[in-house]
Order: C-alpha cells, then structure tokens, then sequence
C-alpha cells in the first residue's frame, strides 16, 4: 500500500534545457508552401500551354491561350496542393485562386475600358483649343489643333446646374419628408420612388419630350434636357438621401425634443446638420450619375455644333452626346476628339467622386477635425454666456446643434 | 424604505380621484405644421412626378395601340406608317442583351464582391470598394466607346469558335457563317447582341457587385466565427455562412443590373446594327433593343410614329418597373434589423 502510494503515477514533462530561445511560430495564413505552389503551377501551366500551342495545335489566339493555361493552372495547383493538403484543403485553396481571378478580371477590364478612352484621347486632350473653342467653324478634316468642345462643356454645366435647382431642393425635402414625418402615405412614396431607380433614362427622355416639348410646346432645348435630367435623377437623391437620413441616431433627435424644440427646429438644427456630409454625398453621386447620360438629352435637347450659353431656347450640347455625336463621324481626328470629350467627362465624374469621398468618408455625427475644432468653441462660448447669465434659476441649456 | 412617488403618498394635496388620463395628443406650433404640409407637398410632388411618367407614356401610346391592337405584341416589323408595328422583334432582342449580359456579369460580380468582401486585406478593401463604386458611376457612353472601337475588333474570333463548335446549339448558330473557309469576312459576326451583351455586363458589373458586396459584408460575425471554430476552411465558412446569409442579396444585385441592363440605349446603340426580325441566334450580325428603336427613330417619327414609340417606351417602363421592384423587396427582405431606426 505504501509502495502504491510512493511511486508516482503522473509523469512529470521532461524539461528540454538545450532546446534553446523559443523560435516565434508563424501564424500567418499564408505559408511558403503555398506560395510555391501557385508559382510551380503558373510555371508548370504557360509551359504546357506553350507545349500544346506550339507543337500539338496550332497557335490560334492569344484569347485561347490564355483560356487554356489558366485552367492549366487551376488543374495544376489543385494537384500540387493534394499532395499535402486533404480534399477539404484543396476545394477552398482552389476557390479562392478562383474568386481572386475573377476580381482580377473584371478590375483589369474595368481598368482597361478607363484607360482605353485615356489613350485614343489623350492626343485631343493635348490641345489648348480643345477647352476653348467649340466645332461651329471646325471642318471635318481640320487637324486637332482646331476646334474643341467649350460649346459641350457650357452644355453640360447648364443642363446639370438646371436640374440640381430642381433635385436638390426636392429630393431632399422629400427624403426628409419620408423619414421624418413616417405613415402609409410615406411607405407609398418610398415604394415608388425605389422602383422609380430603374427608370431607364431614355424613358425619362421620351417622357419629357411628349409632354414638355410636343405638348407644351417648349422647343428642343437646354432646359428641357435639365428637366428629363431631374426626371432620372430624383429618384436616384431621394434614395440615397433617404438611406443617409435613417442613419441618424434617434437618441439626438429625441434629446431635441426633449429640450423642448419642435420638429422643424429638430429638423434643421438636428437631423440636417448630423447628416449633412452624407447629404452631400448623395447628391453629388446622382450628379455624377445625371453628367454621364446621354439618351435624354439626345431626346430633348439635341446636338449643336456651336456654344449656345441660352439653356431656354436652341439645342444644346452635353459632353456625353458631343462623345456620341463625334465618334459616329469618320475622320479619325472627329473620333479623337470624341475619345478627348470621353477623357474629359471621365475626369469630371473622378472629380466629383473624389470630392464625395472626401466629404462623405465619415458617418453621421463624425465630425473633421475643423468641425470639431469650431464645435467646441462654440460650446466654450455657450459656458461663457451662461456663466454671466444671472442665476435666477438653473436654466437648461438651448439645442447647441448648429455651428458657425 | 418605499420609494417617494409624487402624487401617491396620502401627505400630497389633492385626492387622487382627480388624476384623470392626460391627454396627450399633441398640438403643433405653426411653424411645424407648415413643415409638415411643405413635406408632404414634396412628397406629393414627387408622387406626382413618377406616376406622371407612367400617365403620360400610357396616354400618348394609347393611339397606337388601339391600331394595333392585340398584333403589337406578336408584329416584329416596325413600319407605323402602314400601321405595321410591333414589339415581339425589340423585346426579344432587349431580353436576350439582358440575358447574355446578366450571365456575364453574374460571375464576375460574385467572383469581385466574394473577394472584397472575404479575401481582399484590409486596406486593399477600402480602396476596392471606392473603385467598384466609383466604376459604377462611369458613363455608359465611355463603356459604348471601347465596345464600339476595341472590343468589337477583338471578339470576332471567340464569335467565330463559338458557332464552329457549338453551333448546333440554336442558340449561337450563325447563318451565313463559313468556319471552313480561312477568307471569309468576319463581318457576320461583327454588331452582334453577344457583343452589345458583354459591353452592358461590364456596365452592370459593378452595380451588382456593390449590392453583393453589401449584403456579404452583413453576415453575422459571430456565425462567421463559429464556422472558423467547427474548424472550417475559408471556403467552408462562405458556403455554410456568407453565401446564405447573402443570398438575398446576390439574387436582388443581380436583378438590379439585370433592370439597368434592359434600359441601357447608348453603349448598345453603338454596337449593334438595327434588325426588325426576331433574332435568336446571338452570335449573329444584328440586333435590337427597346431603347436603341427609340434613339433610332425618335428624329423621323411621324404622329402615330412617336405614339408607337411611347408604347415600346411603355412597354420598357413596365419591364424594368417589375424587375426593380422584384428585386428591391428581395434585397429588403434579406437585410437583417432595420439598422439604426430609432
């Protein structure tokens, strides 16, 4: 019995001291061997290909081969990977390379559609001219230094300053509308206006033309083409406005109320000024989406080779349908100077999408540095003037939701 | 120690009889009612907006379907003038764009979103997602451009290898089409709805990646981390959580682009080349659309001309309508919790 007891029944780990420092294991889900193996297969793949192409079958396209070696590739890496890997590791290191191709392929062509127009265009873009004259004396065959699209730039300007005056007021007052003063009546609106996103723009063109220009007589003009534009814009404010505005904490709105302010102050001191970078990220992407139409304003406005800086009367010219009109000619210097208006509405769409992102990068509340900075000056301020306030009673203090 | 209710303890004055139900309805100030009936007035008016479009269209195009009556939808000529006009040639031809476009897209949109969304690093992710949005908002005219000018020129040889080999598919038959002879002219291929498809898909893509995105973006972490700690694979845990969860969203995002695909006019315009014959075989010269028959004849329309087009319009209109709606009430239905509703 004392035997059992003094021999002991738990063996004690065996220290190794020579092991040495503890090297840091790697955790990373990359290894090396997968590394490996998707150069061996990329190598094992072009050379089969190469192979195949060269010796077996004749060399057809480039299109082909490219066809063949990847799915070359994925044969090979999935045989690589089996080889140390069970079948469950082998599916998922095969879909991935799958999806990661698939993101590479539609990056790389959207990319390339992009950097197409930038490359037949750039030899127009070169050009001062381009920016400020417009095609009324242009012949078809004058070189690039004559010649430019001042007139489609005009156009565009006007038609999208036209239906920004008619969006931007109505839109959001009629998302805030859906979020602030809620019922079956909003519901229908909101539905509406969600399907109302798939109006194809040439339908919002047709829809103009009948009524403004065949019925109400307008001629074929600037304004009308702004106001086919609002047609197909509204829709698109309301809903990303809309979105943005739902996103407003509700604990803000009801601190509003609480302090005894009523629904339009809320509305404007509260709810606008939280949201207002998303606000105005909204509408500068359906402006962005309003730019680049062409269908509508080829209904309603139509093409003009000259600057016409009256949007009420005459045809009118936008970037996007001078494009469509230029590249149609067939001299190549027209069709440059279509890609260089292609390059140049690019651009303007970039610059609009940079300054959206750049305003609207944070959330409602969010506040940038400047902001933040003149927020909490005016609080000091607010501190200030209470503190010289005779106190008579303890008096709360008013919704400091504006700033300066 | 009960705690101190005002109101309840017998030392308050006033007997509690008198504590009827307040009345709690409210009274606006002015200012607020005139708020209210300014928003609902721009409600009203964007109601009024929108059903106007579809008031309108119906009403114009009312003259030339009550002369083609029931033959509009079975007609595929488009000769008004001799009252010979229908909408079974461009609907076919718009559904097979779509259809062709969709099936490009889908892919690929899946392939993008899975990516951003699972596999891409952190700050690779920002910058992807800016991109697809910002791909979202290229114009349709740049997309026309380089399917016009470069794709057009390039793809031929895959139309050509198609019909060689799968021609007995009805579908990409091409008449008139000699794979046999090394100098025959490439241009039965050429203006075709294959091409005017891949143009609208790359269109698309990144609208219904960015819905997909989302919806992938929404799964649950918690379930995510589950899956990883049952020892799944990456891939295990897309198929058993993220792919699930944004089924919803992968089938609305589609749905989007398929509606966006339908109305696309100007990048289609500029590819094809107009047929007013039912076109089935999609690898073939020639094709049409609802909207390019409106860009195309709009100029030179007579009365009943212009009354047909509206109907086609109308016709358009109303596709797109059920498709959106069909897929924002799925893509609703799939978001779990009404975010941050207060």
């Amino acid at each position: 019995m004392t035997d059992l007891l003094k021999t002991p029944r738990t063996t004690m780990p065996t220290r190794e001291e020579d092991a040495g420092p503890e090297v840091r294991r790697n955790t990373s889900p990359v290894t090396v061997e997968d590394r490996l193996a998707v150069a061996g297969a990329l190598a094992g793949s072009v050379a089969l290909t190469f192979v195949l192409f060269g010796w077996i079958a004749p060399f057809d396209s480039l299109l082909g081969f490219v066809v063949v070696a990847y799915l070359l590739f994925i044969g090979l890496y999935a045989v690589l990977i089996s080889l140390d890997e069970n079948r469950v590791a082998v599916r998922d290191r095969v879909t991935a390379v799958v999806w990661q191709s698939l993101a590479a392929l539609l990056l790389a062509a959207l990319g390339f559609v992009v950097i197409y127009a930038l490359l037949r265009g750039h030899r127009a873009l070169g050009h001062w001219n381009f920016y400020t004259q417009d095609m009324s004396s242009t012949g078809p065959l004058a070189p690039l230094t004559q010649g430019g699209v001042l007139h489609a730039m005009v156009g565009t300007l006007e038609q999208i300053s036209i239906s920004l005056a008619i969006t931007v007021p109505l839109g959001l007052m009629c998302a805030v509308f859906l979020n602030e003063v809620p019922g079956g009546y909003a519901r229908f609106v909101r539905t509406v206006v969600e399907a109302m996103t798939a109006l194809p723009s040439i339908v919002a063109g047709l829809f103009i033309y009948a009524t403004v220009i065949l019925m109400i007589g307008v001629d074929k003009s600037g304004f009308a083409a702004g106001l086919a534009l609002s047609v197909m814009m509204l829709p698109i404010i309301i809903r990303a406005a809309d979105v943005v505005l739902r996103l407003v904490p509700g604990s803000l709105r009801e601190a509003s109320y609480a302090l005894g302010s009523g629904q339009w102050r809320t509305v404007w001191t509260v709810v606008l000024p939280t949201s207002r970078s998303g606000l105005t990220t909204a509408v500068i992407l359906g402006t962005a989406r309003g730019i680049g139409e062409t269908s509508p304003v080829l209904l309603t406005s139509g093409a003009a080779a000259g600057v016409n800086a009256n949007a009420l009367s005459g045809p009118q010219t936008s970037l996007p349908l001078a494009t469509f009109q230029l590249v149609t000619q067939p001299q190549p210097n027209m069709i440059t100077r279509g890609f260089g208006c292609a390059a140049l509405l690019m651009f303007l769409v970039l610059l609009l999408f940079l300054l959206a992102r750049v305003i609207g990068g944070r959330g409602p509340g969010e506040l940038s540095r400047g902001r933040q900075h003149r927020r909490v000056l005016a609080s000091r301020r607010d501190v200030e003037r209470m503190e010289r306030r005779p106190q008579r009673f303890p008096q709360p203090a008013a919704p400091s939701g504006t700033e300066s | 120690m009960t705690t101190f209710v005002p109101g309840l303890t017998g030392t308050e004055p006033g007997p509690a009889a008198d504590d009827v139900p307040r009345d709690i309805r409210s009274s606006p100030e002015p200012a607020d009612r005139a708020f209210r009936l300014v928003a609902r007035g721009s409600g009203a008016a964007v109601l009024a907006i929108m059903l106007l479009v579809g008031f309108f269209l119906t009403y114009r195009a009312w003259g030339a379907l009550s002369v083609a009556g029931f033959s509009f939808l079975t007609t595929s000529a488009w000769e008004p003038d001799s009252h010979r006009f229908g909408i079974a040639a461009v609907i076919t031809g718009t559904v097979l764009i779509g259809l062709v476009a969709i099936s490009l897209a889908l892919p690929l949109a899946l392939g993008t979103a899975l990516y951003i969304s699972e596999y891409a690093p952190r700050r690779l992710k920002r910058f992807l997602v800016s991109l697809v949005d910002l791909m979202a908002a290229v114009p349709s005219v740049v997309y026309g451009l380089w399917g016009a000018f470069f794709l057009q020129g390039h793809v031929v040889g895959l139309s050509r290898w198609i019909s060689t080999y799968f021609g007995w598919i009805p579908l990409f038959r091409v008449e008139g089409a000699e794979p046999d002879d090394p100098l025959a002219s490439m241009t039965v291929y050429t203006s075709s709805t294959f091409i005017a498809g891949m143009v609208v898909a790359l269109m698309v893509t990144p609208i219904a990646c960015s819905v997909m995105r989302e919806a992938f973006s929404q799964a649950p972490p918690g379930e995510r981390e589950g899956a990883y700690a049952l020892g799944a694979t990456r891939w295990g845990m897309i198929r058993s959580v993220v792919l699930p969860f944004g089924l919803g969203g992968v089938i609305g995002g589609t749905m989007l682009g398929l509606g966006r695909a339908l109305g696309e006019t100007i990048a289609v315009y500029m590819i094809i080349s107009p047929v007013f014959e039912i076109q089935p075989h999609i690898l073939q010269n020639g094709a049409i659309s609802v909207s390019s028959l409106i860009a195309l004849r709009y100029g030179s329309a007579s009365e009943l001309g212009m009354s047909a087009l509206m109907a086609a319009g109308l016709t358009l209109f109303v596709m797109t309508l059920i498709v959106n709606f069909i897929a924002s009430s799925i893509v609703a239905r799939s978001r779990s919790g009404a975010g941050a509703e207060a």
